[in-house]
């Protein structure tokens, strides 16, 4: 503002103090989101009965069995192992797995987290680079050619689950023309690895923000402001690169939140077909084996990571539409 | 010569159902200074002319099939797209009906301002700005400069129309098309509105194209009137020749259908309303098209067979009907001579 402080009344609400308040407020409020968190993942993992030092066939000697749980608070209460659990969350101790016994959780989130992050990202990615100009020409050219072959090919995807992609991309991609391609069958080492795994498990949220950006790109080129923008005399480019496109990326901007969370449980399917050491296998068998503090801290630092998205999700939000601005001040 | 000049105009649809006819053969012309309205009910093709002389009719489906639209010695239909937009905007400017819609919620009207200063003349950043504050302060905006860096949703509608008039201005245009202009608006907004319009086409030295419904705003804006029905003026006349010598059925019945204040003594009786509704122009009727409606046209009568042309009645004063009422039996000419 180049006359100095602004009035609340005129203030343009992306001015960074009122961004800054807004930001502050989200994290503050991300706290309880986070307690209540790890105190349903831990009702739940308790309410599925099991014991983590039962499921042996060798029986275990009572004694030992006491020791083992006095050694995993176990025998306390369970608001006491509650807070000893929120409090090794905060100081980022996740405490020791139950059942890998020379292995910290963190020690598990540590060597397997960045691989699945990394392969989240990798679909990401490709959803948004491919998905979103895919949407956007199949709009421009509506009812052309271009525009049915995107929209058949978009509404396939979309239809056929991941895991059958995945195994037919390993079939065809990484088998049969494997020579030529140079793609492994499985693991995550170096770029050829990385891409069929990221192709399949991207493919959903790209043909989903194909369709999502093709209709709203076609409801905002009805817009009054869109003839508005052409009664001005605007060179076509502008009117799609500034009118049109801002105002039909806001949803895509909206579902990129809830499409984390499919990326994220995707991603444990395709890393058991690629084989990949990511952290969706310890995941999976953490549940199955009641081994506590693995699921606690897995599905803690997922939920945190969700709850991140989706707080830059509501941040993007307000730097696109300034009308949601206004509501949260 | 006229700044605008639009000869025998037929803009139509072509659509699965068949040819829509909505603007058949239109001719009017407007001069630098004056106000033409444009007048009749929703569907009769007023908004179709406005937006093809704008060169924004959606196509397809529309078309412009024939005529002429010369502003300024070029006609616009033989113009290419990338020219139009040269003359969008810096020569015909228009402002439109629902000014809640109209600008882009997601960029601040100093921008919308501004895009369009600096695609047409050229200035730089500063430059727009300062040309943007002077343009919110002529459209009569209070704290011009620092509601430049608003979102249009912090303002009411009046004030959303104002800024719309603001961008049609910025640039100097010869031809302002303003394609109901107060519609949406609070009747108490309106005459504002109006008002300002008018000053502005004076200063600017414009001529102006008001497209209403509405007869007050007629009466109160303009300096020719054209009458619209069905895709065709029916009458072509000065303000007060259209509201104290109406010639056509149609623009009677339109006066008789407008409400005035009983303690004028003007009438006591309800408002008439017209029987019937408009024709399909998918498949005129090859005849006068207000005939199945018009309370003048008896069974045989020549205007049910064939279409009127559109006559000068009397100097300047342009009619498109067989039973005008200049040519009427006295006892059957009461109704809209006011």
């Amino acid at each position: 503002m180049p006359d100095g402080i602004p009035s609340p009344i005129f203030c343009p609400p992306l001015h960074p103090a009122y961004m800054a308040a807004f930001v502050v407020r989200r994290v503050f409020w991300t706290i309880p989101v986070i307690l209540l968190v790890i105190l349903l993942t831990f009702g739940m993992m308790r309410a599925i009965k099991g014991n983590p030092f039962r499921n042996t066939e060798r029986n275990i000697p009572a004694s030992i069995q006491k020791n083992l749980e006095r050694k995993f608070h176990l025998d306390k209460p369970w608001y006491v192992q509650y807070a000893l659990y929120v409090k090794g969350v905060f100081t980022y101790d996740l405490g020791p797995s139950m059942l890998q016994r020379n292995q910290t959780v963190n020690d598990i989130i540590n060597e397997h987290f960045p691989v699945s992050v990394q392969l989240g990202v990798f679909a990401m990615i490709f959803a948004v680079v491919i998905g979103v100009p895919l949407g956007i020409l199949a709009a421009l050219r509506q009812n052309s050619l271009f525009d049915y072959l995107a929209m058949a090919f978009s509404n396939i995807g979309f239809a056929i689950p991941s895991f059958l992609t995945s195994t037919l991309f390993l079939y065809f991609f990484a088998l049969k023309l494997g020579k030529y391609t140079g793609f492994p069958t499985f693991g995550w080492s170096g770029w050829r690895s990385w891409i069929l795994p990221s192709i399949a498990l991207g493919l959903g949220p790209m043909t989903y923000f194909a369709r999502l950006v093709r209709g709203t790109m076609l409801e905002t080129l009805q817009q009054d402001y869109i003839r508005t923008a052409k009664a001005k005399g605007l060179r076509w480019r502008r009117v799609v690169g500034v009118h049109v496109l801002r105002n039909s990326l806001i949803p895509a901007v909206t579902a990129a939140g809830p499409l984390l969370g499919y990326i994220i449980t995707g991603s444990f399917i395709i890393e058991t077909i690629f084989a990949i050491p990511g952290i969706g296998k310890y995941y999976v068998t953490s549940v199955s084996s009641r081994d506590y503090s693995v699921t606690m801290g897995i599905t803690v630092l997922l939920s945190i990571l969700i709850i991140i998205a989706n707080l830059v999700v509501d941040i993007l939000y307000g730097v696109l539409d300034p009308r949601t601005r206004d509501q949260r001040a | 010569m006229a700044l605008l000049e639009v000869r025998d105009l037929q803009t139509h649809f072509f659509t699965r159902e068949g040819v829509v006819r909505a603007v058949d053969g239109v001719s009017f012309s407007v001069e630098t200074g004056k106000t033409l309205g444009i007048v009749g009910e929703s569907g009769c093709g007023k908004s179709v002319t406005a937006l093809s002389i704008m060169g924004l009719i959606p196509q397809p489906p529309a078309r412009i099939v024939n005529g002429t639209i010369v502003f300024d010695g070029r006609d616009l239909t033989k113009l290419s797209n990338r020219q139009l937009e040269d003359v969008r905007g810096r020569q015909i400017a228009m402002i439109f009906q629902d000014p809640m819609t109209s600008l882009n919620p997601t960029l601040t009207i100093g921008t919308q301002l501004t895009e369009t200063i600096r695609r047409h003349l050229g200035l730089a950043r500063d430059e727009a700005r300062r040309r943007a504050v002077e343009l919110l302060e002529e459209v009569h905006i209070p704290n011009a400069r620092q509601r430049l860096d608003d979102y249009p949703h912090r303002f009411s509608g009046g004030m959303r129309q104002r800024v719309m008039i603001a961008i049609a201005l910025s640039c100097n245009p010869r031809l302002l098309i303003a394609d109901e202009p107060t519609t949406a608006l609070d009747v108490t907004v309106q005459a504002g509105i109006l008002d300002l319009l008018d000053e502005l086409r004076a200063e600017h030295e414009m001529a102006m194209i008001l497209i209403t419904h509405d007869m007050g705003v007629i009466a109160e804006a303009t300096d020719d009137v054209a009458v619209m029905y069905a895709g065709q003026i029916v009458e072509h006349a000065p303000v007060e020749e259209v509201f104290y010598r109406p010639e056509h059925p149609y623009t009677e019945a339109l006066l008789g259908a407008l409400p005035q204040l009983e303690d004028e003594g003007v009438r006591e009786r309800r408002l008439t309303a017209i029987p019937g509704r408009p024709p399909d122009l998918i498949d005129p009727p090859q005849a006068c098209r207000f005939a199945p409606r018009c309370p003048h046209a008896g069974l045989g009568d020549t205007c049910t067979t064939e279409p009127p042309e559109l006559r000068e009645i009397r100097p300047g004063h342009w009619v498109r009907s067989a039973h005008p009422a200049s040519e009427r039996s006295p006892q059957t000419q009461e109704v809209g001579a006011t």
